[in-house]
Order: C-alpha cells, then structure tokens, then sequence
C-alpha cells in the first residue's frame, strides 16, 4: 500500500483562490471597458492595454531583479490594478504618462510594502493621484465621447460634469443653469459623458457589482454603506437649498462614485476586515468625498477620500470587532 | 425560514454517499485491540490480565475518577496481553489484547429485539448506570455522559438538546440510526430527561436528512415533551454553542458551558446507547461507523464492535480503493488524519472517511490578501487572519485577548481561504501556547 497523507483537520477546501477571485474582478471590469470602448474609441484600448501591459511587467521586473522572488503576475492583481488605472485616467493621456504611474502604482504603492496582502493603500489610486498632481493639464483634458470619431492623439476635450459644476458655482451660476449645460442623468446613467473610461456608465459597473456579489467576491456593505452616506449628504444639502446644491442622483452618477464604491474601496487589501468596519470605512468615504466635492477645491474628491480612509484600515481592524460569540449573554 | 446560527459557517459538498445504506452488523473479528483511553479525562485501569477469559459485555478497565469511563469487552475469548498499541491518535496507547473465541455474552445483558418503554430507575439510578455502562459522548467528543448529567448545585437545567445535525460532510451513522432505532433513540432521551429531571428535549436536525426528520416527526407524538425542530444544513451547526444558539437562541458565555444557559447537549448515539444501557443492561462495546468515501466500492454503515481493526471495516465495503491517498477518522471537516489503518475503531469513531490522492493534498499557499472570509465564516466571531499572524509572532498575551480559546477548531476558516493558508494549525498551536499559560497562572 501507499504511504497515507497525514495532516490536520480540516480535510477539504473550498475550490476559491486568489487567482479566480482576481480574474473574477476582471471579468466583473469587463462591461464597463466594453462601454468606454464604445464611446471613447481607440483611446480607451490603448490606454487600458498600456496600463495592463506596464503594471505587469513592473511587478515581473521588481519581483525578478529587485527582490529575487518567484514572479507571481499570473495571480491577476497586477492586471487589475492595471484596468483600474486605465479606468481613473482620460483616454487621450499621453503613454509614457501612462508608464510612470503604472510604475508609481506598482513600484511604489505596492511593491515597496512588499506586494499583494501588505500594500496599505490602493495603487491604482495612488498611481491616479501622482499622475493628477504631478501632470494636472493632461490629466484633467476628458475626451468627450465619440466613440470611434475620437482620435486618440488628437482628441476632442470638455469639462466633466461635475468640472461644469464646479466651474458655474464657482461664476456664480444657479444650479438649474449649469444642470441645462449637462447631459440629462438618464445619459449619466449609461455613460454618455465626458470623464475618465471608468467613471463614465454607471450601468456598466453596477453589472459588475451584481456579478461579484453573485460569485461572492465581494461583500454588499462597503459600496452600499458610501452610496447611502453620498445620497443622504448631499440630499440634506439639496434638500437645503436646490439652487446651489445638485440633487443627490447628479452626485451618484458622475466621477467615480459608482467606479470607487464598487471596484477601489472594496480592494480586500486596503479595506477593514469586520463587517462594522467596513461600515465605518464606507460612511467615511462618502463623508469625504461629499466635503470635497461641495466645500473642496477639486471637483471630485473619490480617490483622496478612498486613500485618506486607507490610512484609517489598521486603526479600525484594531478597535472594530466582530461581535464574538457568547461575549455578551443575551438569553430569550 | 428553517432555524440555524446566525453568524458565520460554510457549506462544504455533502457527500453521504452511505445516506441509504441500512446498518450492517460487521462480522466478528479475530482479535480486538481495545484502548484503555478512549475518552476525555483520565485514562482507565485494565482490571484484566494475560490468560483472562472475558464475556461480551464484562467490564474490563475501571473508570479511574470522576471525568473517566469504564471500559467493556467487546468479543468473548482470551487476553493475549496488554500492551501499547498503535491507535487512531497516532501514538501508541495502552489496549487490552483478546483473542476472539465464539460470541458469549455476559447474561445480565438482555439480548431480545423487544421495546422497553417503561422507565423503571430513579434519576440518581439512571446516572450511575450511564456511569457504570461506560458511556461516553458518541458525537465524537467522547466526554463521559455521566458528567454532563451530573448537574452542580445551583446550576438549573430547563431543555435537553438532542444534536442529529451530523453537520460533518460524509458521515451518516447518526441519520441511520435515527431511522432505524428511532423508537430506542427516543426513550433513551426520555431517560436523559428523567436524569436531568426536564419537561423538554429539542432534537435537532438539518434539513438534508428530511425522511429522518419525517420520521421522527410521526413517532415523537408519543413522547410527550421530545420536539424535532428541521435546521437549515450549515456547518457547524453539530458545535454544541452553535445547535443551543440555533434551536433556542442561548449564547453559552464565551470559556462557559451549555450548563451555565440551562441546557445539556447529547448526540442521538448517545440516546441510543443510553437506551440499551438503562433498559437493556448492555454496556458501550458497540457503535455505528460510516465507512466511505468518493471511491469506495460501497459506502456502508456498520455495527461495529469497539476494538475491531479498521483494515476489516475497508474490507467489508469492498476493499481499499486503489487511489487512496488518505484515511480519516471522522468527518473531513474534524476528522484526524490515520497514519496507519491497523488501528482499531473506538467509542468515539463516527467513521471512517477515505480520501482519493488528489483530494488529499492541501491547497497550494500564497499570502494573505486580507478578503476577510475567514472572518465572515467564523461562527465563533473571531479573526482567524490575526489569530494565525499572532500565533506565529508567539504573541501570547495578544491571542487571549482575542479570544483565541474560543475557538472551536470547526475548521471553517481553513476551509475557505483563497490563500490556502494553514490558520487553523497556528490557532491550535495558539490554543495551546495559551492554555499552558492559564494553566500556570491558576497554580
């Protein structure tokens, strides 16, 4: 007879590993690259096979030359970090921008904590804010979309809604006179707006939320606890005064709401461990992006609200706990 | 809505394949290897010696204190010796040796098939028979049953909780005898709530055994006081706090015992047992063991003599299959791992589960990307993820903090992590580290 296998209980695993829950996200991405595609064109390929293409070979170069391990880019984080990225940027930005923060959100963000499980912040959200910081003219030029008439070269840019936004409050406008120089939210709703790939149809990515909630890659609470804190906020605003706030369904659909709530915050690496803290980190997030948005200089404020969040992650698995198990006596 | 616990658990496959395989009584062996330690608590004394010759039924190793248990001979014939044998805990452990010659039976013991419904003894009678007969937690914790009867002054015990979940993918021992010994299984839990003086026993049973659940359902109208509550299937709900906390909604207090919320926690082998124990006068020397597995040739359930070698449980359900790989003791989710099957079936085998080789390797580890599922599936609210990272830090004043010694080793985190990281190992070796130290803070 063969020699038995000895080890400890438990004898069976579930057949989830990182990999598929990885390749999960990526198909989950899928619908709304199919829709950025339609709308902004060649630009949207190129930029998003760029940024797959940089963010994988990064990782490939630092884990083989830099900290001599075993090359783990088949495990699809590196991939999506990379569509992510693709998802925060305009499609016409220039590639080798393009480079340098796939580099800072790999390299940086990532590796440099030393990689997958240990990086305490988003990289594709600290990629997308150097690249904002570092190179704000190119960063802020949004394509309007054209679908294949777009050139990626020499593409043809306007304001983002909430840009418009920003900019009429700014001159003093009344809010039903900048919501008349903006797309209606029905056209919100599938995209047809001025944006970033990933920031563009709302849709799209809800599609993607239902499939990863349905192969239980993710976990309702985080983007249902950001998008209740948005629409209550910046309803108590509108409800206030209509004529300078924007109705809370406008700050849903435009920026990166949908895109950070369901695909950046919900990062297991970057998010709380607890159901309560996930809670927290959510109402955060939405407080904070709210204050930027309507107090704020920038007319979105998703990506610094996710990271500033981030920073809270250990601070919250620390002092939220899930409830144990007969640690308070409740008898009926 | 079926009832269950409401934080945590998995769904593992189910795999009964012996779900309709009626008991068989396996064919008496020719020796039987019989630990003197088969219980939780102190190891007994073997009162009988090389030459000896023994009936089926007589006592021969001595309970030795309070949380122990007698030991009975299983076969009739002669002691070959006593000595150190390889048992399913992997170590070698004291067994009495017998030679089997013919099936004599101890004659106090009564052998007729006839229903004895008439509960003759007083509680205090019922608990020393239990005692004396040598019966232990047949769920596979093995606890002597007397213990858990013996309730301390002060504490009052309102419900007995029956536990037929059987949440442990594979097994079926316990659904088969809920079908089959139904009626013996009832009025031995009418003699646990004689013993504990009780109005009420729950018997708890998941959903995915409905004709023992029907079955039950007709016969229980005659035992006034004895409910069957359906559960919906989610392991593990078999755990003692998880079965309380799902059938009546009391959280035993965390280092605390069922005792301590008003309720005592039996399997349906032990009602069994305690059946033929106070009514039949017939010690623990028998169980029922499920033998299976994807590729045995037939997945069985067996009356199985205590001692017997497991080699002839394989053989009578067609033979080790050639993929083999591994040999369970128990349920894949808690089961210990055989290094050997020589080893002789003890009070606490619920089965015997054999794993093809590709199924018998763990999955392959990568580092912790912090998903939170062995959060979420902790039925006991801890953080299996942090319990794992301290352990291996050796932060021990950290791990009882949270709450390391309640965990209760179900193996869900284990289980699901995409990461196939080992976080039970470190949690046992946590468990253990902390346990020491509690143990010297107390001297």
């Amino acid at each position: 007879m063969n020699k038995l296998f000895i080890s400890p209980s438990p004898h069976v695993y579930e057949d989830t590993t990182v990999k598929r829950l990885m390749y999960d996200v990526v198909i989950a991405l899928l619908p709304a690259l199919a829709i950025s595609i339609y709308f902004f064109g060649m630009g949207a390929i190129i930029v998003t096979l760029t940024a797959v293409v940089s963010c994988l070979a990064f990782e490939w170069l630092i884990q083989k030359f830099i900290l001599k391990q075993e090359p783990s880019i088949t495990d699809g984080s590196a991939a999506v970090t990379g569509i992510l990225l693709a998802f925060n940027i305009p499609t016409s930005l220039p590639i080798w921008i393009i480079i340098v923060g796939s580099l800072v959100a790999i390299g940086v963000a990532k590796m440099s904590f030393g990689g997958l499980g240990n990086n305490p912040f988003n990289p594709a959200l600290v990629g997308r804010v150097f690249m904002l910081i570092s190179f704000p003219v190119q960063m802020t030029s949004w394509p309007v979309p054209t679908g294949f008439n777009n050139s990626y070269t020499d593409a043809v840019t306007g304001a983002t809604p909430l840009g418009v936004m920003k900019e009429g409050i700014g001159a003093g406008e009344s809010m039903s006179a900048i919501m008349d120089k903006i797309p209606s939210h029905m056209e919100l709703f599938y995209g047809h707006m001025g944006g970033s790939m990933g920031e563009v149809a709302a849709i799209a990515l809800i599609l993607g939320l239902v499939y990863m909630l349905y192969k239980k890659v993710i976990k309702i609470h985080i983007p249902a606890s950001i998008i209740l804190t948005i629409t209550v906020f910046t309803g108590i605003l509108w409800l206030i005064n209509p004529e300078s706030n924007a109705d809370p369904l406008f700050h849903l659909l435009t920026g990166g709401v949908m895109l950070g709530a369901i695909f950046m915050a919900t990062d297991y690496v970057t998010s709380p461990m607890s159901v309560k803290g996930m809670w927290v980190f959510g109402i955060g997030i939405g407080l904070i992006t709210v204050s930027i948005r309507v107090f704020g200089a920038y007319p979105e404020g998703i990506s610094f609200a996710i990271l500033i969040m981030n920073a809270f992650v250990p601070l919250i698995n620390s002092y939220i706990k899930p409830k144990r198990f007969g640690e308070e006596v409740k008898n009926g | 809505m079926l009832k269950t616990f409401p934080q945590g658990g998995v769904h593992p496959e189910e795999g009964k394949y012996s779900a309709n395989s009626v008991i068989e009584t396996l064919p008496l062996p020719k020796t039987v290897s019989i630990p003197i330690s088969q219980h939780i608590g102190a190891p007994s004394k073997a009162i009988v010696a090389k030459g000896d010759k023994v009936k089926v039924g007589d006592k021969i190793a001595e309970s030795a204190g309070f949380v122990s248990a007698n030991i009975h001979s299983s076969v009739s014939g002669t002691v070959v010796k006593v000595d150190k044998v390889l048992d399913s805990s992997g170590y070698k452990q004291t067994c009495v040796i017998i030679n089997v010659e013919g099936d004599e039976w101890n004659e106090a013991i009564d052998r007729s098939a006839d229903l004895k419904k008439e509960i003759s003894l007083t509680d205090k009678e019922i608990i020393n028979k239990i005692n004396e007969s040598g019966i232990v937690g047949l769920g596979g914790a093995t606890f002597p049953s007397h213990v858990k009867l013996s309730v301390p002054d002060g504490k009052k015990i309102d419900v007995l909780i029956i536990n037929g979940v059987e949440c442990e993918p594979y097994l079926t021992s316990d659904h088969r005898l809920m079908l089959e010994k139904a009626e013996e299984m009832l009025i031995g839990i009418q003699i646990l709530m004689k013993a504990l003086s009780v109005n009420s026993a729950l018997i708890g049973i998941e959903n995915n055994k409905p004709d023992a659940i029907s079955h039950l359902e007709g016969l229980v109208k005659d035992y006034p006081g004895i409910e069957v509550h359906a559960l919906k299937v989610q392991y593990p709900q078999g755990g003692e706090k998880q079965l309380i906390k799902a059938l009546i909604n009391r959280e035993v207090p965390s280092g605390g015992l069922p005792l301590n919320v008003g309720a005592v926690v039996h399997n349906v082998g032990t009602a069994f047992a305690v059946y033929e124990a106070v009514q039949k006068n017939k010690p623990l020397f028998e169980r029922v063991v499920t033998l299976t597995g994807k590729s045995v040739a037939k997945p069985s359930n067996f009356m199985v003599r205590i001692g017997a070698p497991v080699t002839e449980l394989i053989e009578a359900a067609g033979g080790l299959p050639e993929d083999t790989g591994k040999v369970i003791n128990g349920g894949p989710m808690m089961g210990k791992a055989l290094n050997s099957i020589e080893v002789p079936v003890v009070k606490g085998t619920s089965g015997i589960l054999i794993m093809p080789v590709e199924l018998s390797s763990r999955k392959k580890e990568s580092d912790c990307i912090r998903c939170a599922k062995c959060v979420s599936v902790c039925a006991q609210g801890l953080e299996p993820y942090l319990l794992n990272k301290l352990a291996q830090l050796e932060r021990n004043d950290k791990l009882e903090t949270e709450g390391v010694m309640d965990c209760i080793e179900c193996g869900s985190c284990s289980y699901t992590c995409p990461a196939g990281l080992p976080l039970l190992d470190y949690m046992r070796l946590g468990k253990s580290r902390v346990s020491q130290i509690i143990r010297s803070r107390k001297q």
